[in-house]
């Protein structure tokens, strides 16, 4: 048997086929909605962002200080011991700046990129990074070590979310 | 009950499209019926089903292992779907052989299914809830931006260049030329990538594969029926799977130490000690450029950093000493998300029986290798073949 002897199936539509109706669909638009509830650890996680902090949790065993906080130490699988208020500052570990939406739209002609990073959280245990956008930053200023500090919401529009930071934007050195 | 040892009998694939006519039940017949036809099995011959598809967001069908199943050769038979998003294809091979060696069943037919143009109006927009739906997904990330973030720490950790990686894409998408059922073979130069639409910096259009809908098929046998089906078993000789913490900003994104792990499971029961001198062609994962190389050197292909200068001396060429990707990968084939880790098993398949036309990789390869990643940069499954 070779490959070129083998009749390999399937029929490629074009968009124009669609449009045209010379192959019928049937389309649906959910509306589905979901309340998530927070949990034991992210819970108190929100909380304190709604204060303006940043917590994490604590594993005695093998000293490691989470971020984001859990409830339980997935390596020494054991309960996490105490709660340790960590910085609202950090360090970009890596970077990306975004053209596109989280649905694969294309951002607005003359509309800012995002710049999403993972941001290496201080007090919390080396390379222990949260997603987050940066932001009072041109892109091609930015660079991975480079030190950012969280900018809050005010109290009052504060909800206990994670956009309750509304980004992290570089620690200009004196 | 020790293990039996597993063979692949058969193979089969569909076209890969960016939309395909066929319904992902009529995908999934006539990859399968493709699988049987080409070892001359019935489905009266099949005592287990493994289906793999990855979310059923993509369909808006929430029981798609169910709906798929008469097409899968399912009908009134042992069926399950095992998961572990992109990981899911060469998972579900896995699952087969799992269901084979353990005495259960003598001849299972792996199944593998995507329909991803369903998903309006982008396929990408239903990546969103794989992300923590408290902690990430208030943000908006697209999926693209975590390839673009392990992309960067890939190229800053070692010092590689863009064009270094665009190489990938070029090397695979021309050998898609070659594949029959290739959605997007082309000829395509390293400025070409570089100069294609930016959307998440560093990842340009041509650096991604693309989103398809298809499926791929297998036939596998114990060992005493293998002999009796085919002259030409494939033997499954070593399997791995491993997987990562779904926390995927706490861990270094420069190397994928889940897939090293799958790999050393797989190469430790194969019995392959120095991986980079005895796998002679490889199809590792690569829905962007970046994680063939990524890939590569989790494998154990080469040392840390290393892949680029392979592939820029040509050593990955489909007539190189390590051939990888020879089909044309999901960059050239296309990225029916299940369906491209069985793609991946169906070519070594096909290369390791001389059976891959045109494709086919110099110098008789007696072993090879096929893996597949998935979930939030955090799974790997791995598969090592043997003629």
């Amino acid at each position: 048997m070779n490959n070129k002897k083998l009749n390999f199936k399937g029929t490629a539509l074009r968009s124009s086929d669609i449009k045209e109706k010379k192959v019928l669909t049937t389309s649906w638009k959910p509306s589905l909605q979901y309340a998530w509830d927070d949990g034991v650890a992210i819970g108190r996680y929100l909380k304190e962002l709604k204060n303006g902090k940043i917590i994490a949790r604590k594993c005695k065993k093998c000293g490691r200080i989470m971020i984001p906080p859990r409830m339980f130490c997935e390596l020494c699988f054991r309960p996490t011991d105490e709660w340790v208020y960590v910085k609202d500052t950090g360090i970009i570990n890596t970077f990306s700046i975004s053209y596109v939406h989280w649905d694969a739209r294309r951002i607005k002609e003359g509309e800012k990129p995002f710049i999403p990073a993972v941001i290496e959280i201080d007090g919390a245990s080396e390379g222990m990074g949260i997603l987050h956008v940066l932001g009072e930053v041109d892109p091609e200023d930015v660079k991975s070590g480079m030190r950012v500090k969280a900018v809050w919401k005010s109290p009052e529009e504060r909800i206990g979310a994670i956009t309750d930071i509304k980004y992290f934007k570089p620690i200009i050195e004196r | 009950m020790g293990k039996r040892r597993v063979a692949i009998v058969g193979a089969g694939m569909t076209k890969f499209v960016r939309r395909a006519q066929e319904t992902g039940k009529e995908l999934a017949y006539e990859a399968a019926k493709m699988a049987l036809d080409s070892c001359e099995l019935t489905l009266k011959d099949v005592d287990c089903v493994s289906l793999g598809t990855a979310p059923d967001a993509f369909d808006g069908v929430h029981m798609k292992g169910e709906y798929l199943s008469d097409g899968a050769g399912g009908w009134r038979k042992p069926i399950m779907r095992p998961y572990v998003g992109g990981g899911t294809g060469v998972f579900t091979a896995i699952h087969g052989w799992l269901q084979v060696t353990s005495g259960l069943f003598d001849i299972c037919l792996v199944v593998a299914e995507e329909k991803m143009s369903s998903c309006y109006p982008h396929p990408a927009g239903a990546f969103l809830t794989i992300f923590d739906h408290t902690t990430e997904q208030p943000l908006k990330p697209n999926l693209i931006w975590i390839f673009a973030l392990e992309m960067r720490r890939y190229m800053e950790t070692y010092g590689i260049s863009h064009r270094d990686i665009a190489l990938v894409s070029v090397k695979n998408k021309k050998n898609a030329m070659d594949h029959p059922c290739a959605q997007i073979p082309q000829e395509i130069t390293v400025d070409d990538v570089l100069n294609s639409e930016v959307l998440a910096d560093p990842v340009h259009l041509l650096d991604i594969s693309p989103t398809s809908d298809g499926a791929a098929a297998l036939v596998l046998a114990s060992e005493h029926i293998a002999k009796k089906i085919t002259d030409k078993p494939v033997w499954l000789d070593g399997v791995g799977w491993n997987i990562d913490t779904a926390y995927w900003a706490t861990r270094d994104l420069c190397y994928p130490r889940y897939v090293e792990k799958a790999a050393r499971m797989a190469y430790e029961m194969a019995g392959i000690k120095e991986p980079h001198k005895e796998i002679q062609v490889a199809e590792p994962y690569d829905p962007f450029d970046y994680k063939e190389l990524h890939h590569m050197e989790g494998l154990l292909l080469c040392g840390k950093g290393e892949a680029p200068r392979l592939t820029a001396e040509g050593v990955t060429a489909r007539d190189g000493n390590l051939p990888i990707c020879p089909s044309g990968g999901l960059l050239g084939v296309g990225n029916p998300i299940a369906a491209s880790g069985v793609m991946k098993i169906c070519e070594i398949f096909w290369q390791l029986r001389e059976e891959a036309g045109k494709r086919q990789v110099p110098g008789k390869p007696k072993v090879g290798l096929a893996q597949a990643w998935g979930d939030l940069m955090q799974v790997g499954t791995v598969v090592v073949m043997r003629r």
